[in-house]
Order: C-alpha cells, then structure tokens, then sequence
C-alpha cells in the first residue's frame, strides 16, 4: 500500500449521493465550514438531467493556494450511492481515502488496498436514533459531515456555528441537527484514527471574498443595471438566473407598504415569445433581459436578428451548456459562441460579454443594459453552468452610487417640441448609432413605424440598393463603435520576453490562472489576453501580431474563438494552436499545462524551413 | 393599389372631435392592398374608432407580424408608433410592450396565417396572461402575400381558387379565445361598418384581453364561389347576436329602445356599451353558454357574429403581476438601482 496522503489544505473530496436524497444541504454546509476556516474552496455539482433516483456528485476542491478551477482526481471520496460505488472507488488518487456507510457488510473485492477505508455505521445509528423515514435519510447526511469534521480536524464550534446559521429561521431544525452532527463526530472519535492525513487548518486565505454562483450574481447584475421587464423560459442551466431575479426583485422592488412591485416577470411560453417580450419591453423603453441556453439561442434566431436590424436593445443571458442539439444539458461547455455571435439570417453580428466568474457576471450584468441601450442592439452575456450554477469565491460585489443607467440616444418630448429633426436611422453622429423615440412621446411628432424589412435612414419602407448599403454600412460602423464601449481584454505578461501567447476567456479563467503558474515554474514563458467581449478590439491583432505562437484555450470542439478570432480579425489560422477541452466536465489546469507544455516544446514547421 | 403619395390637402371645414383632429389625423400612408380588400374597410373602421373616441394618436401603439393583414398599421394611425415583428410573434412583442408601458392603448392586428396557423401559440397564450390589448384578426381563410394558399381558418370543404378542396377542419379563433379566457370576444364582418366600429371602440375601452374576429374577404384569392371566406357568403350566412351601440363616459342617451330588448353594459372605464338582441336568448355574459351557440350555428352553416362575450370588469396581465400604477418606463435610477449599502449588506449575507 502507498503511503496514505497528507495534505493540509489542498485536497480534493468528493461526496456520491442519490438525487433527491437531502444530500445537498449536508454538503453545501460542509464547503461552508471550510470557508468560515479561512481555507478556500471550490464546490462543484456534478449532477444529471433528472430529479430524483439518478446518481448525482458534489465535489469540493480545497486549496490554500487559491486555485479555483477544478484539479480532476479524488483524495477523499464519500460514496454513499451503491450505484455508484465502483466507479467512484476507482476515481480515488491511490493513498486516498474513503469514508463510507458500514452498516450492511462489503465484500473485501469492493474495496482497494491502496486507499484506506473509513467505515461508520451511518443507517444502523439514524434506524437507532430517528423513526421517521425522512428523518433517517437527512441525518445521515448531517451525520457524515460530523464525521467528516473529526478526520479532517476540522473546528467543530465552525460546525455548530454554521448549522445554526443554516437553520435560521427554522430554530426548532437546529438542535437535533446539531445532535446527529455530533452523532458522527463522536463515533469517528472513538472508532477511527482521527485525524487523518488530509488535514483543514484555519487560514486567512478567503479575505473578504463572497461565495455566490454566477447566474445569481448576474440576476443582480439585471437589478442595479435596472432591469424592469424579464421573459423566459426554464432550462438548464439558466432557469436560476431568472428564478434569482426574481427573489432579488422581491427584495428590492418591492414596495413595502403597497406590495405593488417595480418589475415585472414573465414565464412564457418557449423562448420565441420570451425574447419577443424583450424586444417589445425594449422597443418600448424598459430594460428587458432573457435568460437561456444554447437550445434557446437556437429558437431565438428570427428575432435576434429583428432586433438586429430594426435596432432594438435586448438583453440575452446565455448560460452555455453541452451542445449540440439536447447535448449535455448538466454539462459545461463554451459552445454557443459562434451561434450567438453570428445569431440570425442574413449579415448579423452581435455583441458578446464574456465573464470568468461570478464578480463579472454581476459587473456584465449590470453594464449589458447600458451596452444594450447604448448600441440599440442585442447583447450577449455568455455564463456557462460551471460558472453559472456552481457556487464560486468571488471578490465582493461593488457599486458607485454615483453611477447612472446610460439610456443612449433617446430624444424626449422637449427635443421634438424644440423642432429637432429626427430620422430614425440617420447617423448623426458618425458612431452609427442613431437616435429613438419612445413610443407615447409626443402628439404629432416623433412616431415611426418599427420593422423587419430594409428601410432608409427615415424608417420608411425601401429596396432600393443604395439605401440598403448605406444602412448595412452604418450597421458596421456601429458594431466598430461597439469595440470601444465593450470591456477590454486584459493582458498579462510573463516574467521574460516571449514569443508565445494564449487567448482564454470565461469560466476557462480558474485553471488558466493554476497553469500559468505551473508552466512558469516549469520555465514556459507565456504571455497571456483574457478575452472579456466581442466585437474583439484592436489590442487583439496586437497581441496576436506581437507572438509566433497563440495558443487559444476554450472549451468546445471547433475552436469557436479562434474562428472569430481568423475570420474577425484576420490572424493566420497557423499561428494560432487551438487547445480545446469539450468532453462536458470544466477545464483543468492540468489539461492546460500540459497541452501547452508539450506544444511549447515542439518548433513550429514554418519556423523550422525557414 | 396605388403609387401616388396621399395629399396632404384638407377641407377647411372637416369635423373636429373633442381634441381638435380631423378624421384624416388618424390616417396613415396610402394603402397598398388590392383594390377591394377587406382589409382597408378594418383600417377605415378603426381610424373611425379612434377618431370617435378622441384617442391621442401617440397614446397608441399598433404592432402587428407579418402578411397582407400585418401591412395594415401602415394605413392607419400615421401618428403613432408601430412595430411591424416577425411572422406569427405580435403577441409577444404586444405582451412585452404593455409590459413596459401600460398607460398605452396596444392594437393587435394580425391575420389568420400569422394568428391560426405560425403563431397560433403567440396567439394563445397572450390571450390566457390577460394582455390589456384590442387583438383584431382579419380573417380571410387564405394566405394572401404568397398568392392564394389555404390557411388554417379556411373551412373543410371550401374550394380555392384554383378548384382544390380544403380537407383540413377550421380552427375557430373565436371559440379558442373563449376557451382561452379572453375577456371581451367579438366577430363581425369588413363588409358591416356599422357593426364593426361599435365593436372596436368597446373593444379599446376594455380593459382587458379583447378580441375581434373580422372575416375580411380576399378579393384577389378568396372571394370566388365554393369559399366560405367570400363577400357573398359572409354576407348571405351572417347572423348577428346583437347590435351594439358605444356611449362614452357620461353621455346623454338620446336613443329610444323597446323594453327588455336592450342591455346596457358599463365596462370598468365608465363607458357603456348598449346591446340590442338579435337573438333573443343570447346572453353575452355566458362563457360557455357561447361556446355552444357558436358552435351550433357554425353547425347549422351560419356564422355567428357581434358582442359574444364580455366581462365588463377584467383582470389584466398587470393586476395578475402586482405591477405598479407607474408604468415600468418611466421608473428612474433611484426606484430600480438598491444601491451600494444594499450590496455591501448583500455580500455580508454570503461570507
């Protein structure tokens, strides 16, 4: 047998429950603990498309160093789903350990001689203690985290601390909960050699960073950048983000006297009418967003492009998953990004924000309405459900109080009355971006009629060519304005001067940042562009110019940025190596090092002739 | 159809109404519709119901999808805004517009291709939320702009133009927005100016989900022998329920009715709609009481017409939402944004 591990602080385990079984309390309460002890850790749902009966994951990635992304591998594993149980012995890092339910015995085949295997008799002592069914199934859960916090050393005031905060409100859970914690605490005391050798110690790693997932934090986003209408249509894994906006609504748009609400939220009935609503709230003066995912994206194509081309802001939260068609609907992938970009028949092109966690799900959330309004057009936020449903250590969330919504180019009532002429889609000021109306603004001055059709710079109806140019033309140059107001790509350089880069964006941040740290200490000097939207500015051909090699890390097949990036911007697709990761589970920093390491190494061919 | 832009000239004397505009302030450009269509007699009996309720023409909004029926907001209401949206969608577009703004008046127009068959779900479901809206459907049983398909109001057993039959069955829009829970449902005819108007102007003052089936001949591709969409038919096998009279808020009524032959209905607004019984036991209160009659005529060939429906105190989308008075628009940064002690306690609540 190999030496057991010993970490302090930097492991990884991971809990195997039944959906549906209570599971997910006990073990959110558990990454809480660990936080509260000052140690960062990431939490991951590992979960199926199902409600109950089908197995489902919770994996915590503790790290002291503050690597966020997932690392891959088990040091601690709780199967507490027989379904499971092979696979999930087999996931275990030799010299790992496992802590399992010892009440019905185990053939010695089911386990592994190079792990060691914690039993307590988790069902034996909840039949013992409880009578009530469902009682027995949710003890058994807080059960094992008292265990847990035994073998791991953990500070059980922390524990206790916590199931009282968690059961606020509902004081009568607290007690008991607190009891059949100490249950499993006090048999691994007396039963198993506690600690182990993977060990929690109090740190002061976590500062005053927040634990919140990114589909909430870009629902509040929706809130402070002044959001009023939202239409949806549930699916995962982007139904949260309206279900959050609508308790963040109730808590902050709520009259308290009158309990009339300053929103206003629409289930609707698929997402053709739910981006119909937005483009009808929008046309009409309200801040109006949708949330989906790339299925969605798909059956919102028609009117993606109205918006497009008659000029109306939209406001589409896209939380990717694994495509195509039905795809991986529990599964991460970045695979939308060409179908939201180029979304729509016809020449169409859109701007895409693209946040690495959830601090800029809430800055992109709150900044897509100002974009929206400002550039009259659709705007994207690409989540993806790792960083869309998992909760995630974020730097706290900011406001200036000093800031207000920029409602772009709109002429009111005293505008017309002063007789300032108005042509809906003249360019007045040279940016492409043309002034509205809203409807309902003025008596006889004002209205035009909105449609999908070619029209000249007055709104009215026409196919005459060099009308159609004109407003195509204005249409580019408004897209070229938006490359100034999206946010900026940041750049970050390596200790030494080098010739070779990587492009990343999104959710692919948390391990970019782990393996840019590996490959340094391994003597690779990479210069790196963070992507944050698209239309991709000027820096981008700069970056790319000033490097032999790119590499572009993303996480789907067809290397979809990089595309954008060759038929955008116009790179030599030799130049940049695509590094690619789709198989549903988040990228790994491991997976990153290593593609670019090995790339690294190798001379490129036209180099090598040349 | 005509090129020719339409003359700004007017009679001196026109007749104002009460906020000093002529008739022809409610017009819009030149229709481009074939000569005859009934869709135009829609457009002039509702710029006649605009103009008679002395309605703002920017207090309006008039959205529509796509197809000959959809043009139409071009030819009426020139000074309000339109929004001519993607085939079969108008009733999002319209939801998501009340939405943001609901001290407008929102006209729906589509027709049967954009309403029974592409967006038949649009249709559906703006009808069952309560969209405070006039939703006309003028209805002509084919697809006009693609030159003379059926559509999926046509009737079985109706012919087009070219001889083929329509095996299909009918949907009703009618019937589907009675079952739908539409608030104020009416059918009527572009060929019957008196019985429209009335309908339209009640329609506008509801407050509520308001419906009107206008059958409106094709003249182009419907309007032949074996259709039961042509001018001849409509007209040979109409049958109206009732007769109804507009009285807007607090005006003298002058006309004088037989006893028990009228009903007077004040919708939430004040204004009361006068209801002369065609068919004497017709009772516009009974929701499924005129799911049957309608059904038993269309049975016997007829086509039932006028007020079928009407619930004179309506709850809308908005009063289901608990929305505020203020509409959403209008709201400012200091009632949306919670500002940043809100988000610092916010992040305190997640440590």
């Amino acid at each position: 047998m190999p030496k057991p591990l010993e970490r302090v602080n930097d492991f990884v385990i991971k809990f195997a429950n039944v959906n549906g079984s209570g599971s997910a309390s006990a073990n959110t309460l558990f990454g809480k603990i660990i936080l509260r002890m000052g140690v960062p850790a990431t939490p991951r749902n590992i979960f199926p498309s199902n409600i109950q009966g089908l197995p489902t994951w919770y994996e915590i990635r503790v790290s002291e160093a503050g690597w966020l992304g997932s690392r891959g591998g088990v040091d601690l594993m709780v199967p507490m789903n027989p379904q499971t149980w092979d696979a999930d012995m087999a996931s275990v890092e030799p010299g790992g350990y496992v802590l399992y339910d010892s009440t019905k015995p185990l053939p010695p085949s089911k386990f592994r001689d190079d792990v060691t295997v914690l039993g307590v008799p988790l069902t034996e002592m909840c039949n013992a203690a409880y009578t009530d069914p469902r009682q027995r199934q949710l003890f058994k859960n807080i059960m094992y985290v008292g265990a847990l916090s035994a073998l791991l050393d953990m500070e059980v005031e922390v524990v206790e601390k916590l199931i009282a905060e968690q059961y606020w409100g509902k004081d009568k859970l607290i007690k008991p909960n607190i009891a059949a914690m100490h249950m499993g605490r006090d048999y691994a005391l007396k039963h198993l050699p506690c600690p182990i050798g993977l060990r929690l110690r109090r740190s002061d790693k976590v500062g005053d960073r927040i634990m919140i997932d990114g589909n909430a934090a870009a629902a509040l986003g929706a809130v402070y950048g002044g959001a009023t209408v939202c239409a949806w249509y549930p699916i995962t894994p982007s139904s949260s983000l309206a279900e959050a906006f609508a308790s963040h609504c109730k808590r902050f748009r709520t009259d308290p006297t009158t309990t009339k609400r300053r929103y206003a939220i629409v289930q609707a009935e698929d997402e053709l009418a739910s981006i119909g609503m937005v483009i009808g709230a929008a046309w009409n003066g309200a801040r109006a967003f949708t949330s989906t995912s790339g299925p969605g994206v798909s059956l919102m194509q028609e009117f993606i492009g109205l918006a497009y081309f008659a000029e109306i802001p939209a406001v589409i939260f896209d939380v990717q998953r694994g495509g195509p068609s039905t795809g991986m609907p529990t599964r991460t992938q970045q695979a939308d990004i060409l179908s939201a970009a180029y979304a729509s028949h016809g020449d169409t092109k859109h701007v895409l924000l693209l946040p690495e966690d959830p601090k800029e799900c809430f800055d992109f959330g709150a900044q897509a309405f100002d974009l929206a309004d400002r550039l009259q057009t659709p705007i994207f936020v690409m989540l993806d459900l790792e960083i869309g449903m998992n909760e995630r250590l974020s730097a706290p969330f900011k406001w200036d109080d000093s800031r207000r919504m920029d409602r772009g180019k709109v002429i009111t009532a005293e505008d017309l009355e002063s007789g300032k002429p108005f042509g809906r889609y003249l360019d007045v000021d040279g940016d492409g971006i043309p002034f509205r109306t809203y409807p309902g603004t003025h008596p006889t001055r004002g209205a035009f009629f909105t449609r999908g059709t070619t029209k000249d710079a007055y709104a009215r109806y026409t196919e005459e060519g060099p009308a159609y140019i004109e407003n195509m033309t204005r249409l580019m140059r408004k897209f070229d304005t938006a490359k100034t107001l999206v946010p900026q790509p940041i750049r970050r350089d390596a200790a030494q001067p080098t010739k070779l880069g990587a492009i990343y964006y999104g959710s692919t941040s948390a391990a970019m940042d782990e393996a840019l740290d590996r490959l340094a200490g391994e003597g690779v000097q990479l210069n790196t562009l963070r992507l944050r939207a698209f239309p991709f500015p000027q820096e981008v051909n700069a970056f790319c110019a000033a490097h032999d090699r790119v590499f572009v890390v993303e996480q789907n097949r067809d290397g979809q940025i990089r595309t954008l990036l060759m038929s955008e911007c116009g790179i030599d697709p030799a130049k940049l190596v695509p590094v690619l990761h789709y198989d549903g589970t988040p990228i790994t920093a491991k997976f990153v090092a290593d593609a670019i390491g090995e790339e690294a190494a190798v001379v490129p061919f036209r180099k090598a002739v040349s | 159809m005509s090129y020719l832009p339409k003359p700004k000239f007017r009679h001196p004397d026109l007749p104002k109404n009460a906020l000093g505009y002529t008739r022809r302030d409610y017009e819009g450009s030149v229709s481009t519709l074939c000569a005859g269509c009934g869709h135009d007699s829609i457009s002039a009996a509702i710029i006649q119901a605009c103009y008679e309720l002395d309605i703002e023409p920017h207090r309006l909004a008039k959205l529509s999808g796509i197809g000959c029926s959809s043009k139409t907001p071009t030819y009426f209401l020139g000074q309000s805004h339109g929004f001519n949206s993607v085939h079969g969608r108008m009733p999002s577009v319209l939801t998501g517009a009340n939405l943001a703004n609901r001290d407008l008046i929102y006209l729906g127009v589509s027709g049967d291709g954009d309403s029974a068959s592409i967006g038949l779900g649009q249709f559906a479901h703006s009808i069952r939320r309560g969209v405070n809206m006039v939703y006309i459907v003028e209805n002509n049983g084919v697809y006009g702009l693609t030159k003379g398909q059926f559509s999926a109001t046509a009737d079985a057993g109706s012919k087009s133009k070219w001889g083929a039959d329509n095996n299909d069955s009918p949907i009703d829009m009618v019937g589907l927005a009675l079952q739908l829970g539409a608030t104020y449902v009416a059918r009527s005819f572009s060929g019957d100016k008196h019985q429209l108007v009335p309908l339209i102007k009640g329609a506008i003052r509801h407050s509520g989900a308001a419906f009107i089936d206008c059958i409106s001949p094709c003249v182009a591709f419907n309007n032949h022998a074996g259709s039961t969409k042509s001018f001849d038919y409509v007209r040979e096998h109409n049958e109206a329920v009732n007769a109804l009279d507009y009285m807007p808020v607090r005006s003298e009524i002058t006309t004088d009715y037989a006893p028990g032959a009228v009903e007077e209905v004040t919708q939430h607004d004040g204004s009361v709609l006068k209801l002369r019984k065609l068919a004497p036991d017709y009772d516009p209160h009974d929701r499924i009481a005129a799911l049957t009659y309608l059904q038993k005529k269309n049975a016997e060939g007829e086509i039932a017409t006028g007020l079928l429906y009407i619930d004179p105190e309506p709850k809308d989308l908005h009063a289901h939402l608990n929305t505020i008075e203020t509409p959403l628009n209008h709201l400012g940064d200091a009632d949306l944004v919670p500002g940043a002690a809100a988000l610092e306690k916010f992040n305190a609540a997640r440590r």
